[in-house]
């Protein structure tokens, strides 16, 4: 783990080959990478939709001022240098020379100030909560750009990657109405790679940036994103060589294996670190006997997770051990045990004040996997001693019976983004539990202490008091099991082994293609 | 009776689907005394190939379940629905018919134009409407089954009674009497039961048809093993473990074709002119 006070001064030099690479032989240029998207996306200006296929194919064309490798750690992107004050109220950043837009102007610290504090402010509402924090922004000269915080706000140097923050190019978009603007059509980024045709229900084709500001980089000459609604065909589109790269949740996990063990193919599930999707079942605590710790705790021993794992996701992901994602920044691992022990769960349930009580169970509608998954979690139930019944649901109806608090049980999955203060806070902060959205704190877990030590953590400015605040908060929301923690989804990316190095950030296939180079061979 | 049963031996198919409708009620009473443990119980390894383990002779799925097990519940649900969606079915259609036939007119009028928006809707459509409405439980799979099933009987019993009601026994009856509903329950229905009865046993596989597609598509009670989930879960795995779809349907195929053996079995022992005719 690098020292964050050690970044703080340290001048970082523009690292030719990118510092995440981890190539295999010499890259060679040329050639064009094939790639599933799915769903095809609503639009790809990315400062103002921001839905997972828009970030996959737009990571591509805008950049951030930084890129994080596996581990979240920073590097140069558009910045080359930062630096953050002692008090972690100010962030300096150097930008690159010499970088210019797809459409020839210059990119400059005008267009980090119009795109921070303009276009995401007005456009972004997960970028404009990060900006609340932000009291202004200086541009002493074109290439630094000065951020002045109101209070030290610990996951600041975590949000600049392009789905958080892209920079889009002020000279286009000043003074007009962004959401109407005819410019989001043809979207223009500084990116290694430039929009050049979208036929909507087929493809969308993205060529080489050649004045690309990394000498050498992109080394693929084309991208093309097929759309390809069903399931099914998108297997069968990567086993007749249609399509070369599969990315995480392409395919059913049910056809992972099958594929996988086709001959040249590889199978990563690194590249989600930023995002950490974690699953859980919500214990709607608004309910008896939920609100029993007991009945709670009795229910997450009962759960067989590592079988799951196994049978359902093909041994892809992890099991989670509390609140946060392992990949997520200020994870614990040593939070009070979870692990599967249906002789301790029976003896809860037994000293608890469950009385026989139905207690209904709403799967995900996302397909098989989550369909199974809930069967085997009902079992896993039934077989300590509860009496559980599945209510089935289509999307629209999970939506709106854990917007409405009608369940019991529930099953989702969110996404991290990297911080515990960005992705995690929000599930369990007191203040957020009211009724009506699917995302915010559902179980309704209400902990004073906690809340205090997430809004404290939030704004510290040393790694190393958060770390602490954070693991005090891990240990006490763990005992405490306002949710039963199921697994780290592991979305695996399935590419043919010629194709090298696809995955090389946090954030996996989104930003990756800048590193990708074809073999030959 | 005797002459019914030396009919019905003559039709060699009907008998053989006897046996087979006697084997599948015998699972489906058997089922919860030699599988006591619930069909959901993770027992194995997933995707354990049949007659590799003993004590699993039809291996087990995706999550570890006894396939067997599933197949002897399966049968109880499968029969279940079958025929209470029947009997509601010809709870709403006999009467609907009856009446229809028997007053002709207006109500006849009335009746048949009401049976027909039912016809006109695809009945499967129909009933994955009905249940996306309603939650999909095994109440509502039963209601939804009758609902799209009962208009074919309403039309059978209105030809029935349109033709038997202007017979000599019913004009008799009328002269002495006896009130319309009296003449129907009497005199009416009882000719017409022959020809119901045979449409029942037909309707019966319509309906286990019906609840296994349902299931198959995911909008049968999550709670219940049936046949048609059983195939609906395996069809993902069917490239890797057919025998998960394969064995449910052979039992959904030989239950329907023993009912509709039985079905063919019965017309000939109930309407014997209509048999000689035909040969």
């Amino acid at each position: 783990m690098m020292k964050p006070f050690r970044i703080a001064v340290a001048v970082m030099a523009i690292a030719l080959a990118g510092p995440l690479a981890a190539q295999d032989g010499e890259p060679q240029a040329g050639g064009t990478l094939n790639v599933v998207i799915q769903p095809e996306p609503p639009g790809l200006m990315i400062g103002l939709i921001q839905n997972g296929p828009t970030q996959m194919v737009a990571g591509e064309i805008y950049e951030s001022l930084l890129r994080y490798d596996f581990d979240l750690t920073p590097h140069p992107q558009l910045a080359e240098s930062w630096e953050i004050s002692e008090d972690g109220k100010t962030y300096t950043f150097k930008l690159r020379d010499g970088v210019t837009f797809h459409d020839g102007k210059p990119f400059t610290s005008d267009d980090v100030k119009f795109s921070m504090d303009v276009f995401l402010r007005e456009s972004h509402s997960r970028t404009r909560t990060y900006m609340e924090h932000v009291e202004s922004i200086d541009t002493p000269d074109p290439l630094t750009v000065v951020f002045h915080l109101k209070q030290p706000f610990g996951p600041f140097i975590g949000i600049f990657e392009p789905g958080t923050a892209p920079m889009v190019p002020k000279h286009i978009y000043e003074g007009t109405d962004f959401a109407t603007n005819p410019a989001n059509n043809t979207p223009i980024g500084t990116g290694p790679f430039k929009f050049d045709e979208w036929v909507k229900g087929s493809y969308i084709h993205l060529v080489k940036n050649e004045n690309y500001y990394i000498e050498g980089k992109p080394y693929v000459d084309d991208v093309y994103y097929h759309v390809i609604p069903d399931a099914a065909s998108r297997a069968v589109a990567y086993e007749t060589g249609k399509v070369d790269v599969l990315p995480g949740g392409a395919v059913e996990n049910f056809d992972v294996p099958r594929i996988r063990d086709m001959e040249n193919t590889c199978i990563t599930d690194k590249g989600w670190e930023f995002f950490g999707p974690l699953s859980w079942i919500w214990i709607n605590m608004n309910n008896k006997p939920l609100d029993d710790l007991k009945v709670r705790q009795a229910m997450m021993h009962a759960l067989d997770r590592e079988f799951a794992k196994d049978a359902l996701w093909n041994g892809l992901g992890k099991v989670a051990t509390g609140p946060l994602s392992s990949s997520t920044r200020f994870y614990a691992g040593d939070t009070p045990d979870i692990s599967y022990d249906p002789v301790k769960a029976k003896a809860l349930l037994a000293d608890s004040s469950y009385n026989g009580e139905t207690i209904r169970l709403l799967g995900l509608p996302y397909g098989e996997t989550w369909q199974r998954w809930a069967e085997a979690v009902k079992q896993n139930l039934t077989e300590i001693g509860m009496k559980v019944e599945i209510v089935p649901s289509d999307v629209a109806g999970w939506n709106q019976k854990v917007s409405d608090r009608d369940f019991d049980l529930a099953f989702t999955y969110l996404y991290q983004y990297g911080d515990p203060a960005l992705g995690v806070s929000r599930t369990y902060m007191g203040n957020n539990a009211a009724p009506g959205s699917p995302w915010n704190n559902v179980s309704n877990y209400q902990n004073p202490e906690t809340d205090k030590m997430f809004n404290e953590a939030a704004e510290m400015a040393k790694p190393e008091d958060r770390r602490a605040a954070y693991k005090t908060i891990q240990d006490q929301i763990v005992a405490d099991v306002p949710n039963l923690w199921l697994l780290e989804l592991g979305l695996p990316t399935i590419y043919r082994c010629n194709i090298k190095n696809p995955v090389n950030t946090a954030l996996g296939v989104n930003d990756g293609f800048r590193d990708v180079w074809i073999d030959k061979k | 009776m005797k002459d019914f049963w030396k009919r019905f031996r003559y039709n060699r198919g009907a008998v053989i689907g006897l046996v087979i409708l006697a084997i599948v009620i015998a699972t489906a009473i058997a089922a919860p005394f030699i599988f006591p443990q619930s069909p959901w119980k993770m027992v194995q390894r997933p995707f354990l190939p049949p007659f590799t383990q003993g004590g699993l002779p039809l291996g087990t799925d995706a999550l570890g379940r006894d396939v067997l097990s599933g197949l002897a519940h399966g049968a109880y649900v499968s029969l279940l629905v079958g025929l209470v969606s029947t009997i509601v079915a010809l709870a709403i259609g006999v009467p609907v018919g009856a009446f229809a036939g028997y007053f002709v007119g207006r109500t006849d009028d009335a009746l048949m134009r009401f049976t027909e928006f039912f016809q006109t809707i695809p009945s499967f459509a129909l009933a994955i409407v009905l249940l996306a409405i309603f939650q999909p439980s095994l109440t509502y799979v039963i209601i939804a089954i009758a609902v799209v099933s009962w208009p074919p009987v309403a039309r059978l019993v209105r030809g029935e009674v349109l033709s038997l009601r202007t017979r000599e026994f019913v004009e008799a009856a009328t002269l002495s009497g006896l009130g319309n509903v009296q003449i129907i329950l009497r005199h009416i229905l009882p000719n017409a039961l022959p020809s119901i009865i045979v449409l029942a046993s037909l309707m019966v596989a319509q309906a286990i048809l019906l609840e296994s597609s349902l299931s198959f598509l995911g909008l049968g009670d999550p709670n219940i093993m049936s046949w048609g989930y059983m195939i609906g879960a395996a069809r993902t795995v069917i490239r890797t473990a057919w025998w998960l779809s394969f064995l449910p349907g052979m039992a959904i195929l030989l239950t329907v074709l023993a009912l509709n053996l039985i079905g063919e079995g019965l017309n000939d022992a109930l309407n014997p002119r209509l048999t000689r005719k035909s040969e």
